[in-house]
C-alpha cells in the first residue's frame, strides 16, 4: 500500500506544482526583463517578456548611482561575521545545554525557547538611544553586535547535538582528562558540523536580507544592500529599468548560494520542522 | 525517510595518546581544577546568549516602557515625566487606528491564504513525485530574495497605470485596479509579496510533518473507502495540528511587525498618500524618526508588543480548536 501511494503522483499534482514554480520564478525573470531594457524599449513594448540586452549597461549605471560595491562589501562582511559568530556561540551554548550537567539547565533552556516568541524588534527606540550614546550610529558594528547570537541558533544546536553527539564520546573524552573546552573543540564541534553549516546558511540569508534595523542605523554613504536598494528606489523611481537592474544585481549572491546549497536549505527547513 | 540527521560514530577529535595524563591518580590541584572546570564551564558557554539577549533584547524592551512615559525627543533626549500622556495622545490619533486596521488586514490577507496554499503544495509534494528535490527547491526559490527586492519587483507589477497585472486585467476586459490608491487592493498587493516569499518555506515545514504521519493511517482509511480529499481533512490536517500552530504563531509574530514591504511599496515610504497601507511598525518609524518623537514611538512599540502577545495567544487557542475539531 505504501508503495502504491509513493508511485501515485497524479498529473494534477504536477500541473499544480508547475504553476507554483512558474509563479515563484516569474517575478525574478520579470525583474531581469525590465532591468535589461532601455527607456525606449520600455515605452515601445512595456509588457514583452523578452529581455532587452542592456543589462550590463544598466548595471554599471546602478554602480555609479549608489555606493553599490561598498554596499555589497558591507553585506558580505556583516553576513559572514554574524553567521560565524552565531554558529560558534550557538554551538557552544547548545553543547552545554545538550551534553553538560549543571544546575538550572532545564529552566534556562525553557527561557531561551520562550525568548524566541518575544518581538525584540520593538525595542528599537532604546537600542537606537544606546547606539547614539556609544557613537555607533552609521557603523557596521551597530548592525553586527546585536545579532552575534540568537535564541533560535541556541535551540537549534541544542536539538542537533542532543541527537548527533553520543554521550559516550563526551565521557571518553573526560576519562582521557580533556578539559570541557577541549572536549567542545575536538569532540562536539566536529560532530556539530552538518547542523552548524545549516544554521550558518540560514543566518547568512537572514542577515543578508535584513532591512529594518540597518535602514534605521546606517548612513546613506555606508549601507548594506537592502538599504542601498531603498536609496536607488528613492532617487530613480521613475527609471524602473535601473531599479530592477539593481534588484537583480543584489539578488545574484544569494541566488548563487541557492544554486550551491538549495538542497541543504530544503533539508534544513524540514529537519527544523520535525524537531521544532 | 528523508528526515534524518547524520550520526557520527567515529571519534573525531579524541586526544592523541601522547597527550594523555600518564598516571591514573592525578594531583589534588589538578582534580580541583577539573571540578571547577566542570562546574563553571556550562554557565560560561551559555552566557553569551543571555548577556546579549539582556543587552539588546530584554533591556530595550523594558526601557521602551520607561521612554514611553517621558517626553523624549530624538535630538533633545530625555524630557519630563508625562505619565500615560504619550499613550492617550497616540490613541487619540486616527492614524494609529488606521495603522492597526491596515496591519490586521494585511496580516489576515497574507497568513490565511498562505497557510491554505502551503498545505496544498505540501500535499502535492508528498504525493510521490519524480525529481522531488527539484520541486522542493523550486518552491523555496523566493525565500532567497530579500523582502526589499520582492517589494520593488511587485510594486512594478502592481503599477496603477502601466503595471503588468492591470494590463492582464485589461486583456480579459476588466477595469484596471488602483493598487496604489485604494485601500484593499494595496493590502492585497502587500500580502502578495509576503505570500510570495514565505508560502514555499512553510510548505516544506508542512511536508516534513506530513511525512512523519504513519502511512498505515492512510491505508486503514482507504480500506474504509475514504478518498484522497477525505483523508486529507480527516487524517493529514489533524495530524499536523502542532505544526500548523507553530507556523501560525511564527507568522503572527512576524506578520504583525511587517515593515519592509509596505515601506518599499512606494518611494515616500509613509504608507501611501492617505496612509492606505501604513502599518503599525511603519507608523512607529514615522513617529520616531520623521517626527523625532521617541516618547510616542515607544508608546506605539509597547502597544504593538501587547497586540502581538494577544494575537499569538488567540491564534494558539483558535488553531488548537479548529484542528482538534477535524479529528472528531
Amino acid at each position: 500500500m505504501r508503495i502504491v501511494r509513493r508511485t501515485q503522483a497524479s498529473p494534477t499534482a504536477y500541473v499544480f506544482l508547475l504553476i507554483v514554480l512558474l509563479a515563484s520564478a516569474f517575478p525574478l525573470w520579470w525583474s531581469y526583463v525590465i532591468g535589461s531594457k532601455d527607456a525606449a524599449a520600455i515605452v515601445r513594448d512595456p509588457y514583452s517578456l523578452v529581455p532587452g540586452g542592456h543589462f550590463l549597461e544598466n548595471a554599471s549605471r546602478v554602480a555609479t548611482s549608489i555606493p553599490f560595491w561598498k554596499a555589497m562589501g558591507n553585506s558580505v562582511l556583516v553576513s559572514t561575521v554574524v553567521a560565524f559568530s552565531v554558529v560558534l556561540l550557538s554551538t557552544l551554548a547548545g553543547f552545554a545545554f545538550a551534553k553538560l550537567r549543571f544546575r538550572g539547565r532545564a529552566g534556562l533552556l525553557v527561557f531561551v525557547i520562550a525568548t524566541m516568541a518575544v518581538p525584540t524588534q520593538l525595542g528599537i527606540v532604546p537600542l537606537f538611544i544606546v547606539m547614539a550614546k556609544l557613537g555607533w550610529i552609521g557603523s557596521l558594528g551597530a548592525v553586527i553586535v546585536p545579532s552575534l547570537v540568537n535564541a533560535f541558533g541556541v535551540f537549534w544546536m541544542t536539538q542537533y547535538l542532543g541527537e548527533a553527539l553520543p554521550d559516550e564520546l563526551i565521557e571518553a573524552s573526560r576519562v582521557d582528562g580533556a578539559s570541557t573546552l577541549r572536549t567542545f573543540w575536538s569532540v562536539a564541534l566536529p560532530a556539530a558540523r552538518p547542523g552548524a553549516a545549516m544554521l550558518g546558511l540560514f543566518t547568512f540569508i537572514a542577515t543578508w536580507t535584513n532591512f529594518f534595523w540597518p535602514f534605521i542605523i546606517l548612513d546613506p554613504g555606508n549601507p548594506t544592500l537592502p538599504v542601498a536598494l531603498q536609496q536607488l528606489q528613492a532617487a530613480y523611481y521613475v527609471d524602473y529599468s535601473l531599479v530592477l537592474a539593481g534588484v537583480v544585481l543584489a539578488a545574484i549572491p544569494l541566488l548563487i548560494v541557492f544554486a550551491v546549497a538549495g538542497r541543504q536549505l530544503v533539508s534544513g527547513i524540514m529537519q527544523g520542522a520535525v524537531k521544532g | 525517510m528523508t528526515v534524518h540527521s547524520p550520526l557520527r560514530t567515529e571519534f573525531p577529535g579524541r586526544p592523541e595518546p601522547a597527550e594523555r595524563t600518564p598516571t591514573p591518580t592525578r594531583p589534588a590541584w589538578r582534580r580541583r581544577l577539573t571540578r571547577a572546570d566542570e562546574k563553571a564551564s556550562p554557565y560560561l558557554y551559555v552566557s553569551p546568549f543571555f548577556i546579549l539577549f539582556g543587552l539588546v533584547g530584554l533591556f530595550p524592551l523594558v526601557y521602551t516602557a520607561y521612554v514611553s512615559v517621558h517626553e523624549w525627543n530624538l535630538i533633545g533626549g530625555e524630557g519630563d515625566f508625562v505619565g500615560l500622556k504619550n499613550y492617550t495622545d497616540v490613541l487619540a490619533q486616527p492614524y494609529f487606528w488606521n495603522a492597526l486596521r491596515n496591519t490586521i488586514s494585511i496580516f489576515l490577507l497574507s497568513s490565511v491564504p498562505q497557510i491554505i496554499l502551503a498545505l496544498l503544495i505540501a500535499a502535492a509534494l508528498d504525493s510521490g513525485l519524480r525529481a522531488r528535490t527539484f520541486w522542493r527547491m523550486g518552491v523555496l526559490l523566493p525565500y532567497v530574495v530579500a523582502p526589499v527586492a520582492v517589494a520593488l519587483i511587485f510594486s512594478n507589477l502592481f503599477g496603477d497605470k502601466f503595471g503588468l497585472f492591470n494590463h492582464l486585467l485589461g486583456l480579459v476586459g476588466l477595469d484596471p485596479i488602483q493598487w496604489h490608491k485604494d485601500v484593499l487592493p494595496s493590502h492585497v498587493a502587500i500580502a502578495t509579496m509576503v505570500n510570495f516569499r514565505w508560502t514555499g518555506y512553510n510548505a516544506l515545514i508542512f511536508l516534513a510533518a506530513m511525512q512523519a504521519i504513519p502511512r498505515d493511517y492512510y491505508e486503514a482509511a482507504m480500506i474504509d473507502g475514504a478518498g484522497r480529499i477525505r483523508t486529507f481533512f480527516s487524517i493529514t490536517i489533524p495530524q499536523l495540528r502542532a505544526t500548523i500552530i507553530f507556523v501560525v504563531i511564527t507568522s503572527t509574530i512576524g506578520g504583525l511587525q511587517i515593515f519592509d514591504e509596505p515601506r518599499m511599496y512606494d518611494t515616500a515610504g509613509m504608507g501611501g498618500a492617505d496612509r492606505q497601507w501604513q502599518t503599525l511598525t511603519l507608523y512607529l518609524y514615522h513617529l520616531g524618526w520623521t517626527q523625532k518623537n521617541f516618547g510616542r514611538a515607544s508608546a506605539v512599540a509597547w502597544m504593538l508588543f501587547l497586540i502581538v502577545v494577544v494575537f499569538a495567544v488567540i491564534n494558539f487557542l483558535v488553531t488548537r480548536r479548529i484542528s482538534s475539531k477535524g479529528s472528531r
